[in-house]
Order: C-alpha cells, then structure tokens, then sequence
C-alpha cells in the first residue's frame, strides 16, 4: 500500500503535465513515467506477467513509435495556443472534473465486498495460471488477435507507403541539375558545410564560421533553426581574439626582447 | 489493501487522459492521452481481478493491450499520411469533410 501512496501523487501529477506541457515530446516523456509507475502497480497487485508486459510492449515498443513518429514529423512543430472554438477549453476541463467526480463518486459509494486475492490462482505461478486460461477459456480471442495483428502490420505498411509519382533521376540528370542551379541561381554545386568544429565546441550547434568571421546559415539544419537552439559564436570570436593577443603579449615577456623579432632573439640565447 | 484507493486512481488518470483528448489539437497527444484512458482501464481491470479472486480481468487487461499496439501502429500510419498530404499534425486542420 506504500507503493500505491507514493506512485499515485506521481501518476496524477505527470498525467497532468502530459495535457499541460506545449512540446510533444515532453508529453511521450511524462507518459512513459506514467506507464512504468502502472507497471510497478501491477507487479504489486499480482501481475507479474502483465508488469513484464506493460513494461516491454508500452515503455518499450509503443513509446518509442511514438517518439519515432514525432521525430518524423518534425520536434519543433509545438501545439498552437489558438482556440478554434470559444470557450473550448474551459468547457473541456470542465466536463473532464464533473467527469471524474461522478466516477470517483461512483467507485466510494460502492460496496465492493472482501477482497479474495490472487493466493489461490497464482498456486503454480502467475504465468502458467495465466497461459492455462488463455489457450483454453480465451483461445477462440487469442486466435483473432493474431488476425488483428496481421491486419495492422498490413494496414500500416499500405498506410506508410509512398507511390512513386515521378522516375528517380539518374545520377546524369543529378549533376546536370546542380550545374543548372549553380549557373543560373548561384547555388553552390558543392556539398553543404558541415557544423564547425573549434577548440571550444564541436556540436552540431556550432555554425562553420565563413571567411569573414561571420556565421554559415547553411551549415546547422533547419529544425535547429527554428527551434532557436544555434550558438552564438560572435561571443566566441571575441574570446578567441582575447586569448590570441594575451598569448602574443606572453611570448613578448616572456622573450624579454623587443616585439616583432623574437626569433632572432631566440637564436642569440641558444649561441651563448 | 483496499481496491477503492486504485478504482479512484483509474477513474482519475481517464478522466486526465480524456480531457487531453478534448483540450489538446496536436494529433500525437491526443493519441498519447487515448493511450492514458486505455491504461487507466488496464489498471482497474487488474484490480478487479486481484478483488474477485481470479485471472480474467489479467486476461482481459492482456488483450487490452494487444488491441492497443495494433492500435497505435495504424493510428500513427494514419497520422504520418495525413502529415505528408498536409504538412501539418494538428487536428483543426483536417476539416475538409466540413465544408
């Protein structure tokens, strides 16, 4: 009952923070809190096999599609704060509580009687108790799960499928298109630039400096963009300017002799 | 233990995952909030079972969850087509049958 006490305000909480937070992947990351806390309910309740099975199934393989998904379609598409209908909102957590009252309402009026526990069923464990009763009470719904499962792998597959509307361009037409754009709109044929690497960062944040010191937009993808997460190297060039010139002014002192000519300097101290 | 402390926790989390389905427009959430409604059953289903003594609320909860991740496989396939036709994951957007 400890657990229950110290999962139950956690599940509540990250339920939610799952409707409140803007960003999706907060939310499939609330949610996995949520599904693994259920889990431990489970296994404290006498469901061993269903605590191994929320755990692989949800956590593990739902989740992550969904986070494939959301990666799919883009991180930085965040929900929109516009109400299409008026007073939508409102009108939805309204009916939400008086929800939740009338079935928490429900539930304590109840008189659910002595709880007969899972002693007796689980005599020869919890998953050949399981096992026996699903491949002989339940094995006309196990076989049409395996047809509900083939259903869906199809379905998704046709639903993922792309047609191909166009020919894929030989590798000919390929360069032949860039030396087309490059002579007509000036984009360069070339690879993009790659993110820079300095002594002080070597993220994919960090924008390849051009020529002159100033940023490469084209080196830091899109989605960084516009989720405004790119470094700002102006800062950086600063520095480096700093440490540049104090290394200068060390090798000055430290040579003693006059600025501009410390090797030959160096060569008379060698002589003596 | 008392099964009542759990019933109030599943009717808590469904009626949270229901209001994300009325509250929030991204596609996604609102198929992650489905998901919360689906485990918020699963959680009384096993409570009942534990309640009356034997193993078909776990069998129950069990097909609960198969039919969940067939779900989920077909739903998000629906999402990502509708994201390639539309650009677009939010739910207001997909209104062509209003008009």
């Amino acid at each position: 009952m400890i657990t229950f006490w110290i999962l139950a305000p956690i599940m509540v909480a990250c339920a939610l923070g799952m409707v409140a937070v803007r960003k999706a992947v907060h939310s499939a990351l609330l949610l996995a809190v949520v599904m693994i806390s259920l889990a431990v309910l489970y296994a404290v309740q006498d469901a061993p096999f269903l605590f191994a099975v929320q755990i692989i199934v949800y956590t593990g393989a739902v989740l992550m599609l969904f986070l494939f998904v959301l990666m799919l379609v883009g991180v930085d598409s965040a929900d929109s704060l516009v109400e299409t209908l008026r007073g939508q909102r409102t009108a939805a957590v309204l009916v939400a509580i008086v929800f939740a009252v009338l079935l928490i309402a429900g539930i304590t009026q109840t008189t659910i009687g002595a709880v007969v526990g899972l002693d007796e069923a689980n005599v020869d464990g919890n998953v050949p108790g399981v096992a026996s009763l699903l491949f002989s009470k339940y094995i006309f719904a196990f076989e049409v799960t395996s047809a509900l499962l083939i259903t869906a792998a199809l379905g998704a597959m046709v639903l993922a499928h792309r047609e191909r509307l166009t020919p894929k361009p030989t590798q000919r037409q390929v360069v032949r298109q860039r030396m087309l754009d490059y002579t007509e709109r000036g984009i360069h044929p070339g690879p993009l630039p790659s993110p820079g690497s300095f002594a002080r960062h070597n993220s994919v944040d960090t924008p390849a400096l051009l020529p002159d010191g100033s940023a490469s937009e084209l080196s830091i993808s899109r989605v960084m963009r516009a989720r405004g997460t790119v470094r700002d190297v102006s800062g950086d060039r600063a520095i480096e300017a700093a440490i540049e010139s104090d290394a200068k002014q060390l090798e000055r002192t430290h040579m003693g002799g006059a600025p501009g000519e410390p090797d030959e300097h160096r060569l008379d101290g060698g002589d003596r | 233990m008392s099964p009542t402390p759990f019933l109030v926790l599943s009717a808590l989390l469904f009626s949270i995952g229901a209001m994300g389905v009325l509250v929030r427009r991204n596609a996604i959430v609102v198929f992650m909030c489905i998901e919360l409604m689906l485990n918020a059953s699963n959680l009384a289903l096993v409570t009942f079972a534990r309640q009356s003594g034997n193993l078909d609320g776990q069998i129950a909860a069990f097909f609960v969850m198969v039919v969940a991740a067939a779900e989920v496989v077909v739903g998000l396939a629906i999402i990502m087509t509708i994201f390639r036709t539309r650009r677009s994951a939010s739910v207001d957007d997909a209104s062509l049958l209003k008009y």
